[in-house]
């Protein structure tokens, strides 16, 4: 694990340096990004975020189970950060309410 | 907006640790990428025992929305030279992005500004950046005393939802989500696990895209907000 963390770090960092720097550095004077690159961009973070957190709660072993306590603990969160917006409070939340609902249902 | 940083920063540190990371790890990703929703990404992935390619291909994913901010920036910075404007782009983030682009300008304002507007920048992204190598290092540390019993892996994705819900601010942006979301939990119950994250950013920009052609309204802010 160690070996494809070290790979990941010194593969995506100098990309990501590279994805930064694209028009600051590289492009600066052609600054015209096309409407169509401008809307695909937009539309990346509701849709990876989404994709990274519908999985986590509905199959938390890799298939669809929906009677287990990240579902719950997940609704759980999403009220609070719809109604808070706090990272610290949604977390704290999320995490008790997934402590709770395992141990209740022991 | 600093503070709401140091639960990320402390994730980014401890979740490498209690996954059986050495401690370099949390380190690394912290100070080469500096990215907070693609490193936790791309820790996740690995916890999960994907390979390097998975985790680089969705840290890669998350952080392409940089070359929107850095085509919103350029022209702000491009009377600066090189050397300005290299350190600028390795501390890009959203946050730094936000503080910069809030300021309205005119043509004649960005030349005459450029050189304090980059001071103004680099503080606000130094600080930034600060706060998160730090946070980071509170979060290894807190990584030693954690029960490894205890879900904080579980604490990744519910961070991912804090970053989520700002960015649903148009009804594209909701059938993106829902599109993305459907599209991994499909590909995951057919046992494309490893592409699952690629499979549904995919879908849901596809559909983000043709909600967006179908009822062209206001686009909304295009900065995610939540962390860098």
């Amino acid at each position: 694990m160690n070996r494809a963390a070290f790979i990941t770090i010194v593969v995506s960092g100098p990309i990501t340096l590279a994805l930064r720097s694209s028009f600051l550095v590289f492009a600066h004077r052609m600054v015209d990004m096309p409407q169509w690159a401008q809307r695909v961009l937009r539309q990346i973070p509701p849709a990876v975020l989404a994709a990274l957190v519908l999985p986590a709660f509905v199959q938390p072993e890799g298939h669809l189970d929906l009677w287990q306590p990240r579902l719950a603990a997940g609704v759980v969160a999403a009220v609070v950060a719809f109604w808070k917006r706090s990272p610290a409070l949604t977390l704290i939340s999320g995490l008790v309410a997934v402590l709770a609902i395992d141990w209740l249902t022991r | 907006m600093l503070i709401g940083m140091v639960p990320f920063g402390i994730l980014a540190g401890t979740t490498p640790i209690s996954a059986g990371m050495a401690r370099w790890v949390p380190f690394g990703f912290s100070s080469i990428m500096f990215a907070g929703a693609a490193q936790l990404a791309a820790i996740d992935a690995l916890a999960s025992g994907h390979g390097a390619a998975v985790a680089i291909a969705t840290a890669l994913a998350i952080n392409l929305r940089m070359v929107l901010y850095s085509a919103s920036l350029a022209p702000l910075m491009a009377p600066l030279p090189l050397r300005r404007r290299l350190p600028a782009a390795y501390l890009l983030t959203d946050e730094a992005y936000a503080v910069t682009i809030v300021r309205p300008t005119t043509t004649d304002d960005v030349v005459e500004n450029a050189e304090r507007r980059w001071s103004y920048y680099m503080g606000a992204a130094f600080l930034l950046w600060s706060v998160w190598q730090l946070s980071t290092a509170a979060g290894v540390v807190l990584g030693q005393v954690v029960d490894k019993g205890t879900p904080i892996d579980f604490a990744i994705p519910l961070i991912f939802l804090v970053l989520l819900i700002p960015n649903l601010h148009t009804q594209p942006s909701w059938v993106a989500a829902a599109a993305g979301g459907l599209g991994a939990v499909l590909a995951n119950q057919w046992g494309w696990s490893r592409l699952a994250i690629l499979v549904g950013g995919a879908v849901g920009i596809v559909a983000g895209c043709i909600a967006e052609v179908l009822r062209p309204s206001d686009p909304g802010p295009d900065v995610m907000d939540g962390l860098p």
